[in-house]
């Protein structure tokens, strides 16, 4: 039976765990709220900027000699998975539920014998990742975004991606990422961004003039040729975004329960020493009672 | 709102802006062009420059924005811009600063996607410089 000195050691430990988890619980509370208003506040522009190329997708669409971002190198050799975590864990299943639906496409692929290359947004994919595809592994970006995320950091990312499509090193670009739905609840999202590909279902009818012809200016060419490396930075903005919203409500979720967990430990352990103490006091007595009856 | 257009200006971190106006000047990269309602369905590159809306004959906001795309239909009018910033916000001397540390960029650029970083910085930073200059600040 354990002294009560270490139960009550236990128990001052699991106190000191409790205090920390909670005040981890409070801090991803309110960074989600900030995360998650700033999710909210870029969804217009990435509406609006999917409804222009839409409808001009829609327009070059079967051209021949569209931008390749569009209309992809016409091959499916080479994929390029971008994988995004977060740097830091503590945050509940956030970033194995990433990493195992990542694992099962690059899987996938490789068993349709293709070539797949490994971009990791963050540290903790990276590291999971390592042990199975080290050798996938092109490159590894961290602390994206550390203080508070900005489209430029995005841009950064959209960069590098759009420089090795241009170096033809890849000829498929999938991003790996958690969408926020709420702060209890995260769906690993696989989105396809190279080439580009038109969402179904809305974008044609919604134009409202139906098939309205848009006068452009300069070229269609020319405006597609900026709209594009665009969409990809505005593209690379929103997973990030809804990345960092839905870590912050993993680990607020993850937090809550370790804290109620916490507690009921000390519950436990309190009632263990309690008893515990009891029974000291008993023996004791028992002891004192004996030896003055054999007197 | 048949007589109104319904103007939105959009940046990737939010939304700016989103009312009825009676029209709005937007600098196209192949020039400025008003839009009032009922104008033909159009989608033009932005070159930085500056956003006029009307109410009436006057002009109520006007907005620096550093290039993007705009979208035109009979009665909307949506600005996908890659940064915005009210006019009267624009600080001379941060620009300044922007413009110097983009000249400096410029030169030690070792590669070609940062010397295309550092020319864009420069020529919003220019065209704020220009936009200042004309306001007569």
């Amino acid at each position: 039976m354990p002294s009560l000195k270490d139960l009550r050691n236990r128990i001052n430990s699991v106190k000191s765990t409790q205090k920390i988890t909670a005040a981890m619980k409070m801090v991803a509370a309110a960074k989600l709220r900030r995360a998650q208003e700033q999710a909210m506040a870029a969804r217009p522009y990435a509406e609006r900027m999917e409804r222009m190329l839409g409808s001009l997708a829609q327009a070059m669409g079967g051209q021949a000699g569209a931008p390749q971002l569009l209309a992809g190198t016409g091959k499916s050799d080479v994929h390029l998975v971008v994988v995004m975590t977060s740097d830091r864990g503590l945050c509940g299943s956030f970033n194995s539920s990433i990493v195992r639906e990542a694992r099962k496409l690059i899987r996938d692929l490789l068993a349709q014998g293709r070539q797949v290359k490994i971009l990791c947004v963050g540290r903790k994919g990276r590291d999971q990742l390592r042990r199975d595809f080290g050798r996938l592994i092109v490159a590894t970006l961290e602390e994206v975004g550390r203080r508070k995320l900005a489209y430029a950091d995005a841009q950064g990312v959209a960069e590098r991606i759009r420089a090795m499509f241009d170096a033809g090193e890849f000829d498929v670009a999938t991003l790996v990422y958690n969408r926020f739905r709420s702060a209890m609840s995260q769906t690993v999202t696989v989105q396809q961004v190279i080439p580009f590909a038109v969402p179904a279902g809305d974008g044609t009818r919604e134009t409202g003039l139906g098939n309205a012809i848009y006068e452009y200016e300069p070229g269609e060419d020319a405006i597609l040729g900026e709209l594009l490396p665009r969409n990809i930075g505005v593209q690379v903005f929103r997973a990030l975004l809804e990345n960092a919203a839905s870590e912050h409500g993993a680990r607020m979720t993850a937090m809550d329960s370790a804290t109620r967990n916490a507690g009921e430990m000390i519950a436990k352990l309190t009632l263990n020493y309690n008893r515990t103490r009891q029974a000291y006091i008993t023996k004791e007595l028992i002891e004192i009672i004996s030896g003055a009856e054999a007197l | 709102m048949a007589d109104q257009v319904q103007f939105e200006l959009v940046a990737p971190e939010r939304l700016l802006l989103s009312e009825p106006v009676d029209m709005v000047v937007v600098p196209g990269s192949e020039g400025d062009f008003g839009v009032l309602p009922g104008h033909a369905p159009l989608i033009s590159t932005v070159r930085p420059g500056v956003i006029e809306t009307y109410s009436g004959k006057a002009v109520k906001d006007r907005i620096f924005v550093a290039g993007g795309f705009a979208e035109v239909t009979r009665e909307r009018c949506t600005v996908l811009a890659e940064e915005a910033t009210p006019l009267a916000d624009l600080d001379r001397a941060a620009i300044e600063a922007q413009a110097r540390t983009a000249r400096e960029d410029l030169g030690l650029a070792k590669d070609a996607g940062e010397r295309a970083a550092a020319e864009r910085s420069l020529a919003v930073a220019e065209a704020k410089l220009a936009i200042l200059q004309q306001a007569g600040r």
